[in-house]
């Protein structure tokens, strides 16, 4: 039974193949998996799941999957971790998950998140955290951190999350996992439930990084129901490579500048050896922009938010409250109770910026910032094929650690930010372990790839090649060794 | 930076009502993550065409044919309230 649960979905597919895996155990395994969730992961678990995916148990990789709560599922609750949508059903069903059904992937549930998106721990969702499986002390990441700390535990083989200004990458840092961003209109947002329509994409959470190409294989495509999204070209096939000879890798420079953990740090550099190692090469890129990337970011995002949350007012679904005023204060009592602290925040912030007067000074400012960062990208890759940081600058922090002080959260996406303004993709794989800033046992520090628009498959290559070198899941297990009976047990 | 007269005036046009605690928190923090923010009204960005769309894309358009689209009454279901085929809301007007 453990050893389905530690299998990725490609070994368990090697293992169905075989005929040494019964499909039928491997779907049941994981749905009785998803039933022992203790982290807050799930929001919806799919009770009759196992029982309906018995029916198309003869697809040989339909591995189960989790679903961030931000995509509308049919019939099916989808809250977006927001109060304002507490028993919504929406009418239809997302086009990610949609292709996910096709390809034969039961839906194991939907995920816990940071209300609509908007966090980087998983403290803001209204029906409470997330816990990071390695300490549950700690956050595991956010916004998608239902999805990676499920995946990361054993509760989930595979999930999708959505990814804005670092929310996929980094909770999959902070749980041990690899996520991937990918390029901006790659896979279709169709259902997906719209944050900062500038910058928000779907993408894979998994164990390993072939896992993430099978995922994304399913996923990408043009969409006549979403115009933004183009698809891959080609498509995607699964990673081969097994050294990075004759790549180079970049380090921008202005990284010496930034404040990262020095377990952090620590990582890094052995990662950097690690490629060479492997017959890359490391190349110093300048991205003079990107620290401007957090100004322009939390300019942009909730601009947009502000104006896309404009829905929610108690009208056609989700939760109305103050039916009994008029319709004004019907909006407003709504929009009050509805929200979180987080959401309107950011409302503020974003009504704020788009303002009368202040629309140029902040928000045409902030675009043409975006130019300037996604320029440096640009010339980046004239010189090398990825750039390369830290996925984030710290280990998973404690629950509460940054809850007052909003800045200080923002300022974690510090590395993210850069690539999702630039609309291109990137990666984060387990690099290795690194003791917290304050003590404690040791937690999962990520490294971030990224790669030009649309050089998915290049990325994949490359990162499937140095996750063989590095060997985290080797030393580690593909979950955490110690859950169902560990060190504390 | 942010006055208090302009967290109302904000939450106004946001239609969001903020109690007095609210109020006060999002003065302080509002100010500060402005703060943060306005570093990047000092650069010279003379000149530097704004972001519109990260990756090049052309117009898509569908022929213009009448499509699937989803029936009145299941659009309506998770509507709070309903009336004759249409959403219903409270009066805009007070009483």
């Amino acid at each position: 039974m453990a050893d389905i649960l530690d299998l990725t979905v490609l070994a368990a597919h090697d293992a169905k193949m075989a005929g040494e895996l019964s499909p039928q155990e491997h779907v049941e395994t994981w749905f009785e998996a998803a039933g022992s969730d203790e982290l807050n992961a799930y929001l919806w678990r799919n009770d009759r799941g196992a029982e309906a995916a018995a029916i198309e148990v003869e697809q040989d990789w339909n591995a189960p999957i989790a679903v961030k709560d931000i995509f509308c599922t049919e019939g099916v609750p989808t809250t977006a971790a927001s109060r304002i949508l507490e028993g919504y059903r929406p009418p239809y069903t997302a086009t990610a998950v949609r292709q996910l059904i096709a390809a034969g992937l039961p839906i194991l549930g939907k995920t816990n998140m940071d209300e609509f998106a908007m966090g980087s721990s998983n403290e803001n969702s209204a029906y409470g955290p997330v816990l990071n499986p390695w300490d549950r002390a700690r956050v595991p990441g956010g916004s998608s951190g239902g999805s990676a700390a499920a995946v990361a535990a054993g509760l989930a083989p595979w999930a999708i999350g959505t990814d804005t200004g670092g929310s996929i990458r980094q909770p999959a840092a902070f749980c041990g996992i690899v996520g991937l961003k990918p390029t901006y209109g790659a896979i279709s947002r169709y259902g997906m439930i719209a944050f900062a329509s500038s910058l928000d994409q779907c993408g894979p959470l998994t164990r390993d990084v072939s896992d993430a190409a099978m995922l994304l294989a399913i996923l990408q495509g043009r969409d006549p129901l979403d115009s933004t999204s183009v698809g891959l070209e080609g498509g995607i096939r699964l990673p081969d490579r097994e050294d990075l000879s004759g790549l180079r890798f970049g380090v921008p420079a202005e990284l010496a500048r930034d404040a990262v953990e020095s377990g952090v740090r620590e990582v890094f550099e052995r990662t950097l050896a690690k490629i060479e190692e492997l017959g890359g090469e490391i190349a110093e890129v300048s991205l003079p922009s990107a620290e401007h990337g957090i100004s322009a970011y939390y300019v942009i995002a909730p601009a947009e938010a502000s104006s896309n949350l404009a829905r929610y007012d108690g009208v056609r679904y989700g939760m109305r409250s103050g039916g009994d005023g008029d319709l004004i204060e019907m909006y407003e009592t709504t929009r009050s109770q509805g929200f979180g602290t987080e959401v309107k925040r950011r409302i503020m912030l974003g009504t704020y910026a788009l303002s009368s007067g202040y629309y140029e000074a902040y928000y045409g400012q902030a675009q043409k910032v975006r130019t300037r960062i996604a320029e440096d990208f640009s010339g980046a890759f004239s010189a090398v094929d990825f750039v390369v940081t830290p996925t984030a600058p710290s280990v998973a922090f404690e629950l509460g650690e940054k809850a007052d002080d909003p800045l200080a959260m923002y300022l974690n996406d510090f590395f993210t930010v850069p690539m999702s303004l630039a609309g291109i993709p990137a990666i984060s794989i387990p690099a290795g372990l690194a003791e917290p800033e304050g003590g404690g046992p040791q937690l999962p520090v990520g490294f971030q790839i990224a790669a030009p628009a649309f050089a998915e498959q290049r990325l994949l290559d490359a990162a499937h090649a140095l996750e063989r070198g590095i060997g985290f899941n080797d030393a580690w297990g593909s979950r955490i060794p110690w859950l169902g009976g560990g060190p504390d047990a | 930076m942010i006055e208090r007269e302009q967290v109302l005036h904000v939450a106004k046009l946001a239609r969001l009502r903020l109690s007095e605690e609210e109020v006060e928190r999002m003065v302080g923090e509002l100010s500060g993550i402005l703060e943060h923010v306005d570093r990047i009204g000092n650069l010279d960005l003379e000149g530097v065409e704004p972001t519109a769309h990260v990756v090049a894309l052309e117009n898509v358009l569908r022929a213009d044919e009448p499509w699937q689209s989803l029936p009145p009454e299941v659009a309506l279901a998770p509507a709070p309230e309903r009336s004759e085929g249409a959403f219903r809301v409270p009066s805009p007007q007070a009483e």
